[in-house]
Parts: structure tokens; sequence; C-alpha cells
């Protein structure tokens, strides 16, 4: 898929220049360039797997955050089938940013709850840029619990900057939204399998990110602050997000490291947004692997298991103390 | 031979302004300078406009909770720098700082009590200590206490503030959110009660998980206690923040929460609660 570069791209796409004259060049003057071509196309391929090999903690960010990536509704597009997607809290309003609704996983009858960005300014507006309003949340427990009483596995696809800092926020508690998520996912009586497709921004990502199994695409990033507001809180300029962002541990492989997140899924070579198809159908893999384990756990040990995952999860060092003291 | 002598120049006054700090501190309520003695006789209330002033987590417990019944646990858990987190100071000069600055390990105690009477598994958050972000450490104690409830079958308690998740333990501090709402969910199971008190400031992601949570929620007057920061929701939506906005009365109007609760009522209020929903006194 065609996409604008990003800036770390810039010497593959002068290298493919390059390819392109020496190629028109060979057709002009009639002359047999065809080594030079294929040394050229190794070398095109030998930078690009060095660059996306390499790609450091904003790099990532950036991908996670590219206007060609596949967003959530990309995905139920192409992983999923016979998709009815479900409107409203029943208390408010609808959410564009948190699309829910059903879906089947190849065999598997499921609900989906998901964050869903916008691609030009219009679909932003409508999507809010991904960010969700208490509504959105609500309306993501609404369909939870819809999928707990006909024993429907919960499938969420997180691609969220962060929930919505607005007023209106406020005073429909989007804290208390997100609160309450984290509590009754916690004990869902369906399997819940959650992915981090594109950005996990803090408490916005994790409101619907309670699950039996967390995935994580290739190039997703996950993390507590944006590496911009880190950046404004920590060195006080937001210059430093690069550094923020190395600092934060908010990768693929470092939250593999950290336990917070159970399997990584690759992406296509240079980032999901370079062939859709592809990305969604390794995520569509990963997910009906996932589920079909979940299933085959009775609910009881599943719930047990899930709290385990979570309660886990922290550093701290504590003295030994004797019994009884 | 003059009868009146000019009195020699004095700087009286201006020595009265070289007193050690913090035996007087300003009122963010009404601007007026208030005596610290006066301060701690009126439970870091303003005496003049009833603002509350931060309260260290010791004076909370130690006016909350029936003489000598508070029983401390988890008292030595330490927080880890996991990250190797560096920015303009590192997690560990600052972890350094703040525990030579309070005199605590990290920015909560808990343990079990008694409230007239009423056993509850008890946490209250230090704002002194690092704004008393939750990282780990806060995040197992908090957690810990409450399965304590859950096992004891006691009411919990938790007295919070707090500037949101730690981001110098990145995603860790964000799972403490999980794992303190997880808790919950199997402490509430078992139909035991949890009072979740808001003193100024409770934010973001405390705000978010278990502080949301209370079968009964109390503020404390004018306390401030929201989601986002009032910085960040100006410069995203350009627009004028309405007056007494994120404020205990704020969400009060908008029914967010149950009750404000002066602090000098707060161990009674608590204890009327208790007697509702608790069996075991």
């Amino acid at each position: 898929m065609d996409s604008p570069p990003l800036d770390f791209e810039k010497p593959i796409l002068e290298l493919q220049r390059r390819l392109q004259e020496l190629k028109s060049h060979s057709d002009k003057h009639e002359i047999d360039f065809d080594s030079e071509v294929e040394s050229m196309e190794l070398k095109i391929r030998e930078t690009r797997r060095q660059i996306y090999e390499n790609l450091t903690a904003w790099q990532r960010v950036q991908i996670a955050r590219h206007v060609r990536r596949p967003f959530a509704l990309d995905y139920i597009a192409r992983c999923f089938t016979d998709w009815v997607e479900l409107h409203g809290d029943r208390v408010f309003g609808d959410d564009k940013a948190m699309p829910c609704g059903l879906a089947k996983l190849g065999p598997y009858r499921c609900v989906v709850i998901s964050q869903q960005k916008g691609r030009d300014t219009k679909e932003n507006v409508k999507r809010n840029f991904g960010c969700a309003y208490p509504e959105g949340y609500r309306k993501a427990l609404r369909v939870m619990r819809l999928g707990e009483k006909f024993n429907l596995p919960v499938m969420a696809l997180i691609d969220t900057p962060g929930a919505y800092p607005g007023i209106g926020s406020e005073e429909r508690h989007i804290a208390e939204a997100i609160a309450v998520n984290l509590r009754e996912m916690m004990v869902l009586r369906v399997p819940i399998i959650a992915t981090v497709i594109g950005e996990g921004g803090s408490g916005g990502a994790l409101g619907i990110g309670i699950a039996d199994r967390v995935l994580i695409l290739e190039n997703a990033y996950y993390s507590v602050i944006s590496p911009e507001a880190c950046s404004a809180i920590l060195w006080k300029d937001r210059k430093h997000a690069p550094e923020a962002a190395e600092a934060l541990k908010l990768t693929a492989d470092d939250l593999m490291r950290l336990g917070v997140v159970d399997e990584v899924v690759s992406e296509p070579e240079g980032g999901a947004h370079r062939d859709h198809d592809l990305a969604a159908a390794n995520l569509g893999a990963a997910l009906r692997r996932n589920l079909k384990r979940a299933l085959e756990t009775p609910i009881d040990e599943l719930l047990r298991e899930r709290y385990a995952k979570f309660r886990k999860l922290g550093n701290f060092a504590e003295p030994k103390v004797k019994n009884g003291a | 031979m003059a009868i009146f002598k000019k009195p020699a120049l004095k700087t009286e006054s201006r020595k009265k302004r070289e007193m050690p700090p913090g035996l007087w501190q300003k009122c963010d309520g009404c601007g007026e300078v208030v005596h610290e003695i006066e301060l701690v006789e009126n439970d870091r209330v303003c005496p003049r406009c009833d603002y509350h002033f931060t309260q260290t987590a010791k004076e909370r417990i130690a006016k909350l909770c029936d003489p000598d019944s508070f029983v401390e646990l988890d008292a030595g858990l330490t927080s880890i720098d996991t990250l190797k987190f560096q920015g303009m100071a590192s997690y560990k000069d600052r972890l350094r700082k703040y525990q030579d600055k309070t005199g605590l390990i990290d920015a909560v105690l808990s343990g079990h009590a008694l409230i007239e009477g009423y056993k509850v598994a008890i946490a209250v958050m230090d704002f002194s200590f690092l704004a008393a972000t939750m990282g780990s450490v806060v995040g197992e104690r908090i957690t810990r206490v409450i399965e304590y409830g859950t096992a004891h079958g006691a009411a919990v308690v938790i007295v919070a503030a707090s500037g949101g998740a730690r981001m110098y333990e990145g995603m860790l501090s964000l799972m403490q959110m999980a794992k303190t709402s997880g808790a919950l969910a199997l402490h509430a199971e078992k139909r035991l009660p949890f009072i979740s008190v808001l003193t100024n400031p409770t934010t973001a992601g405390v705000m978010a998980s278990f502080s949301s949570l209370g079968d009964v929620i109390i503020a404390e007057p004018r306390a401030m206690v929201g989601f986002a920061g009032p910085r960040v929701i100006k410069e995203t939506t350009h627009q004028d923040l309405p007056e007494r906005f994120q404020t205990a009365e704020f969400l009060e109007e908008h029914g967010l929460i149950d009750l404000i609760v002066h602090r000098k009522q707060l161990r009674m209020q608590l204890a009327q609660l208790l007697a509702y929903f608790s069996s075991t006194r």
C-alpha cells in the first residue's frame, strides 16, 4: 500500500529513486544494466531489513500512529465475518470511537469491542481521533454483558491515544466508566482476548484491556503515558519524546519482558500499513489459536488464571519477615 | 540634652519574616496566613474558611482509627527501579529524595484497624510522597489490604490522594489499576463493603480504578477530583472550564459521588456507614 514515508525510511526511498533512474537510463540508451539493477535491489532489501529490524521505540510509535495503518474496522472486515454493529450505551449516546458488535471469528461466534481512529479529518471528527468518551466504555461493557449472557467470548481491539480528556468526559465520569470495566472484566464469565493493534494509550486502552490473553502487534505500543506528555513532565519540553519513548519501555518486546503482554503478533515488513491483508491474516490466526485454547479451559479456572495474571504484575522489594514477628 | 531620644532603628519586622519555614502556611482557600499550631489543632483545616489542607497518612490514620488499633501490614515493601528510568532525574534519586523528605518508604500506609469498634482493612495515601503516584508498591499494598479484607470479612476503607500512575514504572504502574480493581471485584463477591474517600487531589489512574469503585464514595470539601488534568483538558478542547470544575462539589452536583464530608465529621460518618453494611463489630 502506498503511504507517506516516515523519516527513518528515507534511505530506502533514496535507493528506490536511484533504482528507478537506473532502469529508465537502461531503457533510454538500450544498455544492459541488469546486474546493476539486481545488486541495487539486493541493497534495498538489505537496507529495509536493517532499518526494520532495528527500529527504536520512537520509530515504532510512529508506525503505530501511521495514518494508513489498519484500524479496528479494517481488521473486523478481514478477520471476522457476519459483523453486526450494535450502537449506544442505552443511557447517553453512541460513541463512534468505540465500535462494538457481534461477529464470527472462523467458527466462533463472538462479541467485539474496539477502538477506531479516522484516516482523514472528516472521519477523525466522527471517531474523535479514537478517543472514547464514558459512553464508549459503557457501551463496551453493555456488549460484554451481552456476550456473557449468550456465552459469546469477547474480542477487544485496542487502538487509542487515550480516553478523551474533555469537559463532557468529566461530567459523565470517565474515570468511573473505566474503573467499572476493569472490575467487571476481571470477573466476566466468558473468555476475553485483547489485542493492542496500534496505540495503547494508558487508562483509555486498559479500560477494554483486561483479558485472559493480551496480544500486541509487533509495532504497536502500550504505555502509561504518551512519550510527548512524559517528556513535557520530566524534561519540561515535549521534544524529548524519543528519549521518553525509550525510557517508558513501551514496545512489544519490552512488554513481553515485563510480562504485561502474552504474545507478539508479527507484522508485514515495514509495518502493518504496507499490507493490510497480510497483517489481518496474522492477527486472525493468532486470535483463533488463542480463543480455541481459552474455550477449552473451564471458565472457573480461566477466571482464576485471569486474576493471577494481573495480580502478579508489579516489581518491588520485600524483606523476609519471620512468622509471628 | 534632648528629652526625647530618637529610638534606634530596629529591623524587628524583617526578622519576623525570617521565621523557620513551615511555621506559617498560606491558605489556598482564603489566602490568609495560618499558624502551624492552629492547623494541627484543627486537623489541618483552615479555621477561617474551612479549607482542607493536605494531611499526612500518619495524621489521617491517627484521626480516623480508634486509638492504638492500627496495625500496619506490608510495611517493608520498597519500590524498585525496574526500568532503570532516566529522565532529568533518575527514579532512584527521586525515591531517595522523597523517602528522606517524608520519612515514608512509599506513598501509602496500609493495615487493619478499628473505626468506632468496626474492623476495617484500611489504606491511606500520602500526597507528599511523589504526589502519591501509584507504582508497584502502592498497587501491591492496596491490593493486599483489599485481599486482607476479603479473607477476614472486613470492610475496606481507602483514603485516596494521587497524581495518578507512576510513570517511572512504565506499564507496571498502569497494571496496578487492574490489580486493585480486580481485588475489589473479589471483595464485592463476598458482599463486603468498600468505602472510598477522595481527598485533594485524587486524579487519573487512581480515580480510574479503585477510588471510583466505592459502594459509598465520600469526598472532602473542595477536593480536586478528576480524570484528566485541567490544563490538558483546556489544551485539548480549547474551551473555558466551568466554574468549580473537577471539585468535590462539581462531582456531587453531577451525581458522581455520594457525600461531601468535613474532615472533622469523617470518622463518625464512616462509623455510621459501617454500621449499615457490617455485621462484625
